[in-house]
């Protein structure tokens, strides 16, 4: 395969891996304690409070600490898709490319302009102006994250393109099916919740470190009531949206499903594992040993939570395989060798295509044209060699999906228990419930890199489903350079990191008080 | 009537306007350039950080915007360039991401490197930031190694449309002279606008009249070796575009642009005078302080039209050195009709995005810079 080595794309993908998973730690607590900040601004404003706002300018510190890392991953990010995936920008840079520049235009500016006026504008804008720009800096966040997150919807489900083969590249054709897909839809609100459940999880905890300290008592409780309310509701969002997100999978990426179930022989009503072992002995799609050892399992949930239907057939990764099962649209599924012949099938007729243009022969071109435009809904599997290059990391799914799961169910307990306590009780007298949440921040953050692993890893081996694998979608550089940044980005990420999270504990360890100049938390009025 | 070619027009024009702001926002990275060598004390240093602190968010989210707009629009360039010249690129990206934290981090209890380190990623990113920028822009006139062929797509093992010539991936622009010299340009300018900049924002005359001593230094190289670059460039070869598609080397292209597209060459050189009226008066008049407002639009200005220079007119933007056919132009690199009309509707917003920018400049500029103002917004 010349300088595609297996060694190429797979330090492309641990790189964009890394950057992506560093940069999600910032991103969910952005969106959720913007949030919380900007109510706590709100209250503020209505009410004259100055506890509520020494409270929203502890939060705003932290914010902007974490903003600042954010930052430095994201712009990786961005440039990453066409250093190490140079393929993949022009294959479908057309329409990834759009959403990427709305957000550099209509979010980034919003976020960068308006965090300035939020930090800097205290005593310089009426309470009004300062309440507007912070709440338009949570807004420029959200905004952000609606666009790349129709980026990444589009990655998993390519609609409102035409492939064009004389410029040899995806073009958007709907702008509106790819903003308004079930899967954009569904994903933006999935996810921009569970940004919203870790904020909550973050005020929260901290609310019960501080109360755990027996310090800032009040700032600390208000924090809490603030926070579990926020994370009550968020977390019951996030359930309703992953609901739907399965739904999705189910239908338009089903050996993600399947992987993530461990899922090899389809039937009708199809039980969703709660808890089991991968099995070590599975070493193969059809050796039809036991996937999934000592489970603990909900009968028939798989089939209602991917197709609403108890007695609905969920294909396993053979069926995927091997194919000849009945679609959701009342279409027999292909098999692997018959896509696989399609996909190359299609290939080929492109570069027929292309010759015969070049040829001048407009009789053959039209005639391999209509082949490919046949053929195109296969297009990526003319890459693959064979059925295992089709089924992602079924074990490092299936665990990521379970973890993800249990601790989203963890948190709603938490939220609810801390929540009575909170508003019913003297929740300062439950030691247990105030480690409780406290230990569980991280888990928080846990909870939504598993998330992106479930996604991301369980739709190898597509950069976009079913048209372009990750081998087809990569850069002509060698392996070794990108071994080389992969390292560097890793050092330098991980020492920022490191600093971010020491500056963050020091920060909240000064408490609310330390964000007034004479450090009595008492804060000056501003600027009518 | 809107035609594609219209558009791509439109964009590329984008492009250059976007390219322009950025020059002139480079003032950051010029400014921290100087973070060792201009403050004569912790005043200084402190109204330095305040003037600068407050502004690189907009440098930084202008050059994602740069790079999200030409993938939108141009995505053959990112593909081609950012995955051909990738260590060139990386390392810019480096001293950007080095940058992101130092202004949060640098003054914070617990930061683990200490201020001394934030600080010197605040001095690399300044030094490296602006001369690869200008590398980078001296590629669109000098070329670069790089084929381009959309047929590899259907070779199976190795379907990689847009391959790069060479093992140094970019790093070779640098050892471009001309390249290096727009390099250096644009470095001294970024370093020129920021003391002008101090200039206007600072409260204290000791200061000021550093920032004025300092400015001789750093404009007459900037001029030179700007006008080193504009000389050169103008009575080179350019890579010209038949209308047939065909790219081929032309004498004085560029000059010959600067000419055709009178415009373009009146504004290019009015940009330029206003960079040096910008810098001339600073020098003369001690009272000044409008100096970095007529440098500052001179800047925007000269940079956005030397960019039009380089795609308009049957111009290939980015060129190739490997393969004259290969090289890009506005029309081949160029997004699809449809895409261009729906991010040229989205670019309908950009005014309303300029105003609240304004607004929120004003806002925060209403008094002079104190070393207090550092203190107030964390940098001290």
């Amino acid at each position: 395969m010349g300088f595609l080595t297996a060694s190429l794309v797979g330090w492309s993908r641990a790189q964009f891996a890394m950057t992506a998973m560093y940069h999600w730690v910032f991103v969910p607590l952005t969106l959720g304690l913007g949030i919380i900040m900007a109510v706590m601004e709100t209250l503020y404003v209505r009410t004259g409070r100055e506890e509520w706002k020494s409270a929203a300018k502890f939060w705003m510190r932290l914010f902007g600490i974490n903003f600042a890392f954010g930052i430095a991953t994201g712009l990786v990010l961005e440039f990453q898709f066409g250093t190490n995936w140079s393929n993949y920008s022009w294959f479908v840079g057309d329409i990834f490319g759009a959403p990427l520049a709305i957000e550099a235009i209509l979010a980034f500016f919003m976020e960068a302009t308006f965090i300035s006026l939020m930090f800097f504008g205290w005593k310089k804008l009426s309470r009004g102006a300062h309440l507007a720009s912070t709440w338009l800096t949570v807004a420029g966040a959200t905004i952000s994250a609606l666009w790349i997150l129709v980026a990444n919807a589009w990655m998993q489900y390519p609609v409102g393109m035409e492939f064009n083969p004389d410029t040899v590249r995806n073009e958007m054709h709907d702008f509106w099916s790819i903003l308004l897909s079930p899967v954009a839809v569904n994903k933006f609100c999935h996810t921009v919740l569970s940004g919203w459940v870790l904020g909550a999880l973050f005020v929260t905890g901290i609310g019960a470190w501080f109360l755990l300290r027996r310090r800032n008592t009040d700032f600390a409780v208000r924090s809490m009531k603030v926070g579990t309310v926020f994370g009550v509701v968020a977390s019951l969002l996030v359930i309703t949206t992953g609901h739907m997100s399965a739904y999705n999978v189910a239908h338009h990426q089903p050996m993600k499903l399947a992987a993530m179930e461990a899922h090899y022989e389809g039937y009708e009503g199809v039980e969703l594992i709660g808890v089991g072992i991968v099995n070590p002995q599975k070493e193969s799609w059809d050796d039809g040993v036991q996937p999934v050892v000592g489970r603990i399992a909900f009968p028939k949930m798989l089939s209602f939570l991917g197709f609403s239907d108890f007695n609905a057939f969920v294909p396993g990764i053979r069926d995927i395989i091997e194919g000849g099962y009945e679609l959701p649209d009342g279409e027999t599924a292909l098999s692997f060798e018959e896509k696989r012949a399609r996909g190359k099938l299609a290939i080929q007729a492109l570069a027929d295509y292309r010759s015969a243009v070049e040829a001048g022969d407009d009789e053959a071109a039209t005639v391999y044209k209509e082949e490919l435009r046949r053929n195109y809904a296969y297009f990526g599997y003319g890459y693959l060699d064979t059925p295992e290059d089709l089924i992602p990391p079924v074990g490092l799914t299936f665990y990521s999906f379970r973890v993800m799961v249990i601790l989203g169910m963890w948190f709603i307990l938490l939220f609810l228990v801390a929540g009575f306590f909170v508003w019913k009780r003297d929740i300062s007298r439950q030691r247990w419930l105030l480690w409780a949440a406290l230990l569980t921040i991280p888990l928080g953050y846990l909870a939504g890199e598993f998330g992106w692993v479930v996604a991301e890893v369980g739709r190898q081996p597509w950069a976009i489903q079913d048209i372009l694998p990750v081998q087809a979608a990569i850069s002509s550089i060698s392996a070794e350079s990108v071994r080389l940044t992969f390292f560097i980005f890793l050092v330098l990420f991980s020492a920022l990191f490191v600093a971010e999270i020491r500056i963050m504990l020091r920060q909240i360890k000064r408490g609310p008080a330390a964000e007034t100049p004479d450090g009595t938390g008492d804060v000056e009025q501003p600027e009518k | 009537m809107i035609t594609y070619s219209f558009l791509q027009h439109y964009w590329w024009f984008l492009i250059s306007l976007l390219g322009g702001l950025l020059a002139f926002l480079l003032f950051v990275q010029g400014g921290q350039s100087m973070l060792f060598s201009l403050p004569g004390n912790d005043d200084q240093k402190k109204v330095m950080l305040s003037v600068l602190g407050r502004k690189w968010e907009y440098t930084f989210t202008t050059l994602v915007t740069f790079g999200g707009a030409l993938f939108a629009s141009f995505p053959l360039f990112y593909s081609t360039s950012f995955g051909g010249a990738y260590w060139l690129w990386m390392l810019l990206l480096l001293s950007f991401v080095v940058q992101a934290v130092s202004y949060e981090f640098r003054s914070r209890p617990g930061n683990v490197f200490g201020t001394k380190t934030y600080d010197i990623f605040l001095f690399i990113n300044g030094l490296l930031g602006t001369l690869l920028v200008g590398v980078v822009v001296g590629t669109f006139f000098t070329g670069s190694d790089f084929t381009v062929d959309r047929d590899n797509i259907a070779a199976v093992g190795s379907p990689v449309i847009s391959r790069w010539g060479n093992a140094w991936h970019g790093l070779e622009a640098i050892a471009n002279p001309r390249n290096l010299c727009l390099g250096i340009a644009v470095l001294f300018l970024a370093r020129t606008l920021a003391l002008l900049l101090f200039i206007n924002r600072a409260a204290d005359d000791t200061f000021r009249a550093r920032c004025r001593k300092v400015l001789w230094y750093n404009a007459v190289p900037f001029v030179v070796f700007f006008l080193v670059f504009v000389v050169w460039t103008m009575l080179g070869s350019g890579y010209a575009v038949a209308p047939t598609g065909e790219v081929s080397l032309q004498p004085y292209k560029y000059f010959m642009n600067m000419l055709q597209m009178p415009a373009v060459g009146i504004l290019f050189v009015l940009g330029v005078l206003g960079v040096l009226y910008g810098i001339i008066v600073s020098l003369a008049c001690a009272g000044v302080r409008h100096g970095i407002w007529v440098s500052g639009i001179g800047t925007v200005v000269t940079v956005t039209c030397l960019l039009l220079c380089a795609g308009y007119n049957g111009t290939a933007f980015y060129p190739s050195s490997a393969d004259l056919q290969s090289s890009l132009t506005i029309f081949n690199a160029s997004s699809s009709f449809f895409t261009l009309k729906v991010m040229s509707v989205v670019s309908l917003l950009i005014p309303f995005v300029l105003a609240y920018i304004f607004y929120a400049w004003r806002a925060l500029e209403k008094k002079r810079a104190a070393p207090e103002d550092a203190e107030n917004d964390g940098h001290p």
